[in-house]
């Protein structure tokens, strides 16, 4: 008799020795090299990030090292040169690197070869095993509307010769100034393909985006005649949607839990400080006016940090339907950290209203992950339609 | 780290499986009631007796009890056991109080005489019990109980009033604490077995809950006397031995509200998101209603998540953060999806069970209305809140 609910892989998320070993080893690495007092100095800075709108750092010496602990191959299949790590490990990491607000291209990196490794081509193949070798992507796949529809690229791309000529503007890539190449999502006559378009192409233009968020960077992408050789073309037309859309669970899954770990930074935060701060001779976690609010912030990340897992496992063990699960990871992460980042700021006070206070740089990081690939509301959409069938008018 | 199965285990659930399979009992031509503890009429809890005896016999009731007190002395089989009756949506076991509250405390504090009296009828059902803590003075702040009892030679005369005892109108037995002392509010509490069926000075009362239906009661204790030999603990010690009941109530309440295990309320309410109209389209096409929806179908698969996460230590940051959190989660879950069933039901939600038309048989403003129930008992919501800030998140005592 079958008992497939609870087989060791699905009843534990998946979540081993290994996995474990992964998130302790990069919570000691990001506490040791990218603590408060190093992203503060990082990206902090009023007078450089604010008056003078400098891009916020980031430490190449510690991404440098993060390639070394092989983090940025974790996604890249072991036939590429990769790790090959479970995606409930992938989780796990990101995790920590939200709980730390890390700002790096791992993210962007971690994304990109998620899609890449659905490509099964080639030329894809090629892309893993330079990604296993460092060089990091980033997705430019978004259109001005700020939307997440994955077909409504604004970049044509057209056969010339054996070169293949890119026309339009890619939206919101994320951590644009810290990869070395983009995968552009790009309108054909057959369909959507995907290239791969490096830093420095002749006609690319990369424009920044001016956004709250400190922690990383945004900017859009001008491609005007860019030509790249054919076999750039990592997803041939046609394909291009489904790859987008078979990668989707996983890319949710990675922004859900880097709105886990930045949230539960903000409730142990939080919390912290309702237990020293004093008013009224009580420490403030005394009344049952920021005690509450908490305990419900707690409930809504520990719900989120449930869907995660299960995201996760399932995008290892049952591929197929994991549309569903990380659609919701991704709602209760994204409403969690909504609920979050409002009571950090609120609960803290006047010194949580300044740029003094650390919770404005998590507060941000959180509000632009909430959004990024659809927040709650737009989850929620989707998942009614796969569950309920189509809206009305 | 979760343990896997033993050989044995893993044959109990195969065995559970398909005694299950082959046992169910036939749906009853009457309704059932939401939650064991609010049976309200003598078909219902004969029923549902007879269901718990059959159980108890195929070893499904009282697995990890020791043989001598009339369980069958296989550990870690409970929850197997638990999993497999959620799994094959069975009815529920009646004697939820003793069987979550009273044979645990007896376990716990019992003499060797009182546990081989009382387990075995928990078990099997035959001695239905109920729960006297509640008072008009005392309820959430349960220790300024005001019963008092008062040694009488081998006995203990005791008089007062308690509230809202479920399944007291068909119990033999009542777990009770009362005053033994008013000097100090906690160390003057002493814990009892009371007799209640066929009991001089013992008055069993229903109440009527806001719906119209019964479903508990209150009791009323006047020169009780209960023999020094049914003291559970030491005199003065009932604090700490209702301490025990209470870490298991959360655990009942949890199951009697449905929540992880039992059948998803979402369920439910899909279909009836199906079934209604909402200005002139179906409820289900309505972008309004999918949101709410599909918040709640979230919530609710969420929370059967955190039962399966809690299973995985190094998934859990403090022990007790998921446990804790499950009945408040279930309660308001259930609150959540009655709401919004009687709200999609427009003006016909407010038709009472008692008039025909009314959809699916007026259940859902009803049950909003029950709902509270699991709200306020075994700890409101908002000491759940308290309980939830000060032990696990480490904020100063609200008292």
């Amino acid at each position: 008799m079958p008992f497939e609910e609870s087989g060791p892989d699905t009843e534990r998320f998946g979540y081993g020795a290994e996995e474990a070993l992964l998130r302790q080893q990069a919570r000691k690495f990001l506490d040791e090299h990218a603590g408060l007092a190093t992203l503060r100095r990082l990206v902090g800075d009023h007078e450089a990030v604010y008056e003078r709108g400098e891009l916020p750092a980031y430490d190449a010496e510690a991404w440098r090292k993060c390639v070394e602990l092989g983090w940025p191959l974790l996604a890249v299949p072991e036939s590429c040169g990769g790790l090959g790590a479970r995606m409930v490990a992938v989780a796990a990491l990101v995790e920590e690197v939200g709980r730390h607000a890390f700002p790096s291209p791992l993210i962007a990196t971690l994304m990109s070869s998620l899609v890449l490794r659905q490509a099964h081509s080639p030329e894809a193949n090629r892309w893993l095993g330079r990604i296993a070798e460092g060089t990091t992507l980033a997705l430019a796949i978004g259109d001005r509307s700020g939307g997440w529809d994955l077909d409504a690229s604004e970049v044509r791309a057209a056969r010339r010769g054996a070169e293949v000529v890119l026309d339009g503007t890619a939206y919101a890539v994320q951590d644009a100034f810290k990869v070395d190449g983009f995968l552009v999502a790009a309108h054909t006559d057959e369909g959507l393909c995907l290239v791969v378009v490096e830093r420095g192409a002749r006609g690319l233009e990369v424009v920044r985006d001016h956004i709250f968020d400190l922690t990383r960077d945004q900017g859009h992408l001008t491609l005007s005649g860019v030509r790249v050789a054919k076999d750039a073309v990592v997803v041939a037309p046609r394909s291009g949607l489904h790859v987008l859309e078979r990668a989707w669970p996983g890319v949710l899954t990675v922004v859900s839990a880097d709105l886990v770990g930045a949230s539960e930074w903000q409730l142990q935060t939080t919390v912290e400080y309702a237990k020293v701060r004093k008013q009224f001779d009580r420490t403030i976690g005394f009344f049952q006016a920021v005690k509450h609010p908490l305990v419900d912030a707690m409930i809504e990340i520990d719900l989120a940090r449930s869907h995660l897992y299960d995201a996760a496992c399932c995008i290892d063990v049952d591929p197929a339907h994991a549309e569903q699960p990380a659609r919701m990871a991704k709602a209760a992460a994204s409403d969690a950290a909504r609920v979050m980042s409002k009571h950090s700021v609120q609960l803290h006070g006047g010194i949580g209203f300044t740029w003094e206070c650390d919770v404005h740089l998590f507060f941000k990081r959180n509000q632009h992950n909430a959004a990024l690939y659809g927040d709650g509301v737009h989850q929620r959409r989707k998942l009614a339609a796969a569950i309920l069938g189509p809206a009305g008018n | 780290m979760e343990q896997a199965l033993s050989p044995e285990q893993i044959e109990f659930q195969h065995y559970a499986r398909r005694w299950l399979a082959e046992n169910m009992p036939k749906a009853p031509d009457f309704e059932l009631p939401s939650s064991p503890i609010e049976v309200a009429t003598l078909e219902q809890k004969d029923y549902l007796q007879s269901w718990q005896r059959r159980c108890y016999e195929a070893r499904l009731v009282g697995c990890s009890y020791p043989t001598a007190y009339g369980g069958w002395g296989m550990p870690g089989c409970q929850s197997i056991a638990n999993r497999e009756l959620a799994r094959a949506r069975a009815p529920f076991l009646l004697n939820l109080i003793a069987l979550n509250m009273a044979a645990p405390t007896i376990l716990k504090h019992g003499s060797e005489e009182q546990k081989r009296r009382f387990l075995p009828g928990c078990l099997s059902g035959d001695e239905i019990w109920c729960q006297g803590f509640s008072e008009p003075g005392a309820g959430s702040d349960l220790a300024s109980a005001q019963t008092s009892c008062e040694r009488q030679g081998d006995d203990w005369v005791v008089n007062g009033h308690k509230l809202w005892t479920s399944l007291g109108h068909y119990a033999s037995w009542m777990i009770l604490i009362a005053r033994s002392s008013r000097d100090d509010k906690y160390r003057g509490l002493t814990y009892f077995i009371c007799p209640v069926a066929n009991t001089p000075g013992v008055t069993v009362r229903p109440l009527i809950k806001m719906t119209g239906a019964r479903g508990f009661n209150e009791i009323l204790l006047e020169d009780v006397r209960i023999p020094d030999t049914l003291r559970l603990g030491a005199v003065g010690e009932g604090w700490t031995v209702a301490m025990t009941t209470l870490t298991h109530e959360r655990g009942a309440a949890e199951g009697a509200g449905g929540g992880s295990g039992t059948t998803d309320p979402t369920e439910r309410l899909i279909a009836h998101v199906r079934r209604m109209q909402r200005d002139g389209m179906s409820a289900a096409e309505d972008p309004v209603t999918r949101d709410q929806l599909m918040k709640l179908v979230i919530r609710s698969r969420g929370m059967q998540l955190n039962a399966r996460r809690a299973r995985v230590a190094e998934l859990c940051d403090h022990p007790l953060r998921l446990p804790l959190q499950s009945k408040l989660l279930t309660s308001e879950l259930l609150q959540d999806v009655a709401r919004l069933g009687a709200e999609l039901s427009g003006g016909l939600g407010q038709l009472a069970p008692l008039d025909g038309s009314a959809p699916d048989g007026g259940y859902w403003s009803r049950e909003y209305m029950n709902s509270f129930g699991f709200t306020i008992a075994a700890g409101t919501s908002e000491i759940q809140r308290n309980i939830l800030g000060e032990r696990v998140l480490g904020l100063e005592k609200s008292k």
